[in-house]
C-alpha cells in the first residue's frame, strides 16, 4: 500500500542559494509525522512546496501513490492538502461559519443556502469534538485557540487528507494545547495524515510518534520517536561544519557602555537586565517568538517600553527613537524591506537620514559635502553600486545590508544593534559583515549581534545570551557554550 | 537569496519617470494642435485652439488649481491626501471678503486669506496626527466641516467685496495682464514662483528629505528618528497655506467670497498630482509633473471647445486620463519591485 504522502530527493535553489538540497519526507494516514530543525533549516521552504506557493526545482512527490505536482495554492487544496500556519489565516470580521466555509459556499444560483452550510458546519464541528463552537460568532471574539480550531474545521471541509501544522503552538496557552493535541488525535483516527513542524521537542514527543529532521535543506535522519534521545535529536539538528569564514578581528571589551535594568515591553520582553562594555559583542539567540527582536525593539524605544530603563554612558534617553538615537543607539532592522530601508529612495538619502544635521546650512541641504560623505562609505563597506543616487531596490539584499549598516555607522552610534545582519545574504558578504563588526568592537564601539544562526554567533561575539519566551536564560562567555547547549536552552530542555 | 537583476536602461526610466507627464502634455497639445487646424482649415477658417489668446487662458486657468496643486503634492509624497483643499480655498476667499468688504487695509485681507489658509491646514495636520485616523477620513470630515464655517462667516450668501479690492491684487486674476510684456496674468508668475520654491523645499532641504522618507517608508523614518508629527503637521499646514493663497484667486476672480464655490475642484488638484506622477501610496511626485498635470486637464477642456466637442465627452476625456496616468504608473512601480 502506497504512502499517504512522499516526497522524494526535494531540491530547490534561490539564486546560489540551496534552500532544500535532498530532502524526503512520508507521512502515513492517520499518523503524525514531526518535522525539526533549526530556523533556516528549510522547513518552510519545504512546506511551501508542499502547498503549491512554490515549485520545487527537482524531485517528486505523490499521494497514495499517484503523482502530486501542485502548480498553486488551489490545487494543493484540491488534492486534499491543507495548511494552519502559525500566523492564521481567517477574515476576522465574519462569523465562524463563514470562514468555515469562505471559498466552498454552499450554494444555488450565487444564493446562500445557509441550512446546508450551517448542516456541513455543525457536522464538521462535532467531528472535531466542538460543537459548542456556535457558528454565529464572529472570528475576532474567539481565543487565537478556539480561531485554530476554525482553521481546522475549514480543512475538514475541504476534505483535507494532509494537514500540516506550521509551529501551531507558539501563541497558545496549555489549556488550548492540550485541546489541539485531543484534536490532532481524532484527526488521525480519521486517516488523515499530519506533519507537525514545531521547535519545541518535548511537545513533539507528546504528539507525534515519527520524526524527520531537516539541516542545511537536507533530510538527516528520520526514525520512532521513542528510539532516539532528546540529545541525539538537537545533535541531528544542529551538526555541521563550521567554515573557515569566520574573520576575527582582536578587540578588548572596555568599560561598561550600555545599562539595561529590567527592561519590559507590552508583551515581550519581560524584565531584561544586562551590561554591555565598549569594544564588546553580545550575541543574543533563540527560537522564533523568544522576544530578540522585541528587546532590540523596546531598547531602542520603537515598541512601547511598559518598564525598566535604559542608559547608555551617562546618559538616560527619553523613551521616542529619535532620543535614542541622540544618545548614540542604532539599529539595523531585521526587516530590510517593511522597515530598514525606504526602498523606492537613493542610497545617499538611506545612508543619511538619521543624521542629516551636519550637512545642514539653516535646514538646506549641502548636497555636494553629503555625497562626499557618502562616497566615502560606500567605499569603506564596498557598496557596490553605480553612483549614491542609485536607489535600493536596484541593490542586491547584500549591498542593501551594507546601506543599512552604513546608516548606523554614519550616524556615529556608539551601541550598534544588529538584528539578524546576515539574513538572506550571500557568503562572501556575510564574512565582509563579521570583519566589520569586529573592527566596530576593536573602535571602541558596543554590539548587540541577534542572531538564530548558532555557528555565526559563536564565532563573531564575545558573550551570547540565550533568550526563551520574553525572558533571557542564560549568559555565558562565547567559548562556554556549544550549539547544543545553546539550543536546549533556547528550548528549554537540559541536555 | 536572488540577486536583483540591474534595471536595463535606469537613465531613460529616470527621464521617463520625471519628464513623462510634461511629453504627455506636448503630446495631448499636438494632438489637439493638429486636429484644430485641420478643422479650421476645412472650414477656410483660422485656428482656435494654439492662438496666444487661447494660450494665455489656458494657463491662466491652470492657475488656482496649480497652486493649490503644489500644496497637495507635498501632502501626497509624504504620504497622505486633502480632500478638504477645495473647501480651504473658499473659506480662505470668505474670510478675506469679510475683511475687505469691510474695508480694513488690504494687508488685513491678504493675510486673513494666509492665515486661514494656514490654519486649516493645521487643523488637517494636527488631526491626522494626534487621532491617528487616515487622512483620507479626516480630511473628508474637515472638508464638511470648512463649508460650514465659511457658510456661518457668510450668513447663507456670497460676501460681496465689489470694488472694495485694490488694483494690484485684482490684476493678479486679469488674464490679460497689464503691462503687456509679462505675457501672462501674475498669477501665473506668482504660480510659477511658488513651484520653484517647492521644488527647492522637497529637494534641497532637510525638511524635503523627511517628506519624501515619511511618504515612502513611515517605519524607515521613525528608524532613523525623523519626527513623523512635526514633519506632517509642517506639510498639511504649507498644503493650507498653498490654499490660502490660491483663496485669493479665487476672491480676486469673483470679486466674492462664496463658501460654496469650487464645489468638487479637489478632485481637480488631486488628479493634477496623479496625473504628474504623484502616488497616492506616498514617496513619489514632483512639482514639474504636478503643474504638467494641472495644464494637461486645461488643455484638454480647451481642446474639446474649440473643437466642439460636447463638455459630457471633455469630462470623460479627462476622467480616463487619469485612470491611464495611474495604471501606467502603477505598471513602472511593479517592474521596479519585480
Amino acid at each position: 500500500m502506497p504512502a499517504l504522502l512522499e516526497m522524494h530527493d526535494i531540491r530547490k535553489s534561490f539564486g546560489a542559494t540551496k534552500a532544500l538540497d535532498g530532502v524526503s519526507l512520508t507521512v502515513q494516514g492517520g499518523e503524525v509525522m514531526a518535522l525539526v530543525g533549526e530556523n533556516g533549516a528549510g522547513k518552510s521552504t519545504l512546506m511551501k512546496i508542499l502547498s503549491g506557493a512554490e515549485s520545487a526545482d527537482a524531485g517528486r512527490m505523490s499521494i497514495l501513490g499517484e503523482t502530486y505536482a501542485p502548480t498553486g495554492p488551489q490545487d494543493a487544496l484540491a488534492a486534499g492538502v491543507s495548511m494552519i500556519y502559525q500566523e492564521l489565516n481567517l477574515a476576522p470580521d465574519l462569523s465562524v461559519e463563514d470562514n468555515i466555509m469562505l471559498g466552498q459556499e454552499a450554494g444555488q444560483f450565487g444564493l446562500l443556502r445557509r441550512a446546508e452550510q450551517r448542516c456541513r458546519v455543525s457536522e464538521v464541528l462535532d467531528r472535531l469534538g466542538h460543537p459548542e463552537l456556535e457558528p454565529k460568532t464572529l472570528v475576532n471574539r474567539l481565543s487565537i485557540g478556539a480561531q485554530q480550531l476554525v482553521e481546522i474545521a475549514r480543512a475538514l471541509v475541504m476534505q483535507a487528507r494532509v494537514i500540516v501544522f506550521d509551529e501551531p503552538t507558539s501563541s497558545l496557552t496549555r489549556h488550548d494545547v492540550e485541546r489541539l493535541f485531543v484534536v490532532i488525535h481524532s484527526l488521525c483516527e480519521d486517516g488523515i495524515g499530519v506533519v507537525y513542524i514545531s521547535h519545541f521537542l518535548e511537545e513533539v514527543r507528546e504528539v507525534a510518534k515519527r520524526y524527520t529532521v531537516l539541516r542545511d535543506g537536507q533530510s538527516v535522519g528520520t526514525g520512532v520517536l521513542d528510539d532516539v534521545s532528546e540529545q541525539e535529536l538537537v545533535r541531528l539538528m544542529v551538526d555541521r561544519d563550521v567554515d573557515d569564514m569566520f574573520p576575527r578581528v582582536p578587540h578588548e571589551p572596555g568599560d561598561v557602555l550600555l545599562h539595561i535594568n529590567g527592561l519590559s515591553g507590552r508583551h515581550s520582553p519581560e524584565d531584561i537586565s544586562i551590561e554591555l562594555r565598549r569594544g564588546e559583542i553580545l550575541g543574543i539567540t533563540g527560537l522564533v517568538g523568544a522576544g530578540r527582536t522585541e528587546l532590540l525593539r523596546c531598547l531602542f524605544a520603537l515598541d512601547e517600553v511598559k518598564s525598566g530603563s535604559v542608559s547608555i554612558g551617562t546618559l538616560s534617553p527619553a523613551a521616542t527613537p529619535k532620543a535614542r538615537i541622540r544618545a548614540g543607539l542604532g539599529l539595523v532592522s531585521e526587516d530590510r524591506k517593511g522597515e530598514g530601508l525606504a526602498q523606492t529612495r537613493s542610497i545617499a538619502d538611506n545612508m543619511t537620514y538619521s543624521r542629516l544635521s551636519p550637512y545642514s546650512r539653516g535646514g538646506w541641504l549641502r548636497l555636494g559635502e553629503r555625497r562626499t560623505q557618502v562616497e566615502h562609505w560606500m567605499g569603506r563597506l564596498q557598496v557596490k553600486a553605480r553612483s549614491p543616487e542609485q536607489s535600493i531596490v536596484e541593490l542586491s539584499g547584500g549591498n542593501q545590508q551594507k546601506v543599512a549598516l552604513a546608516r548606523v555607522m554614519h550616524q556615529e552610534a556608539e551601541v550598534l544593534l544588529l538584528d539578524e545582519p546576515t539574513r538572506g545574504i550571500d557568503i562572501g558578504t556575510k564574512a565582509e559583515i563579521y570583519r566589520l563588526i569586529g573592527e566596530l568592537a576593536a573602535t571602541g564601539k558596543a554590539v548587540i549581534f541577534v542572531s538564530s544562526y548558532f555557528t555565526e554567533l559563536l564565532s563573531v561575539c564575545d558573550r551570547v545570551a540565550v533568550m526563551s519566551r520574553g525572558r533571557l536564560q542564560d549568559v555565558r562567555g562565547a567559548s562556554e557554550w556549544t550549539e547544543e547547549t545553546i539550543l536546549s536552552t533556547a528550548i528549554g530542555t537540559d541536555v | 537569496m536572488s540577486e536583483l537583476p540591474a534595471p536595463s536602461t535606469p537613465a531613460l526610466r529616470r527621464l521617463t519617470t520625471v519628464a513623462g507627464p510634461l511629453i504627455w502634455l506636448m503630446l495631448v497639445f499636438c494632438i489637439f494642435w493638429v486636429a484644430d487646424e485641420y478643422r479650421a482649415k476645412a472650414r477656410g477658417a483660422e485656428g482656435r485652439f494654439a492662438t496666444t489668446a487661447s494660450l494665455r487662458l489656458m494657463v491662466h486657468n491652470t492657475s488656482l488649481v496649480g497652486v493649490a496643486a503644489l500644496g497637495m503634492t507635498i501632502v501626497i509624497i509624504a504620504g497622505g491626501i486633502d480632500l478638504s483643499a477645495a473647501a480651504a480655498i473658499a473659506l480662505s476667499a470668505t474670510v478675506a471678503a469679510y475683511f475687505f468688504r469691510a474695508e480694513y487695509s488690504p494687508l488685513v485681507g491678504v493675510s486673513a486669506a494666509l492665515l486661514t489658509g494656514l490654519l486649516t491646514g493645521l487643523v488637517n495636520g494636527a488631526l491626522v496626527s494626534w487621532l491617528r485616523v487616515v487622512p483620507f477620513i479626516v480630511t473628508l470630515g474637515t472638508m464638511t466641516i470648512f463649508r460650514g464655517v465659511g457658510r456661518e462667516i457668510a450668513e447663507g450668501t456670497p460676501i460681496r467685496a465689489f470694488g472694495k479690492l485694490p488694483e494690484w491684487l485684482l490684476a493678479i486674476e486679469r488674464p490679460v495682464p497689464e503691462p503687456a510684456w509679462l505675457l501672462v496674468s501674475p498669477g501665473v508668475w506668482l504660480m510659477v514662483v511658488l513651484a520653484i520654491v517647492v521644488a527647492a523645499l522637497l529637494h534641497l532641504t532637510i525638511f524635503g528629505r523627511h517628506v519624501y522618507a515619511i511618504g515612502s517608508n513611515e517605519a524607515t523614518a521613525r528608524l532613523c528618528g525623523i519626527g513623523l508629527t512635526k514633519t506632517r503637521i509642517i506639510v498639511y499646514s504649507l498644503a493650507g497655506l498653498f490654499a490660502g493663497v490660491a483663496g485669493l484667486y479665487n476672491l480676486t476672480s469673483l470679486s466674492e467670497g462664496d463658501p460654496n464655490s469650487l464645489p468638487g475642484r479637489e478632485l481637480d488638484i488631486i488628479a493634477a498630482v496623479v496625473i504628474g506622477g504623484g502616488s497616492l501610496n506616498g514617496g513619489r511626485g514632483s512639482v514639474m509633473g504636478t503643474l504638467s498635470g494641472a495644464l494637461l486637464m486645461q488643455v484638454i477642456r480647451h481642446g474639446c471647445r474649440s473643437l466642439g466637442v460636447p463638455t459630457a465627452y471633455e469630462q470623460i476625456i479627462i476622467g480616463v486620463i487619469v485612470i491611464v496616468a495611474v495604471t501606467l504608473d502603477q505598471i513602472r512601480q511593479r517592474r521596479l519591485n519585480r
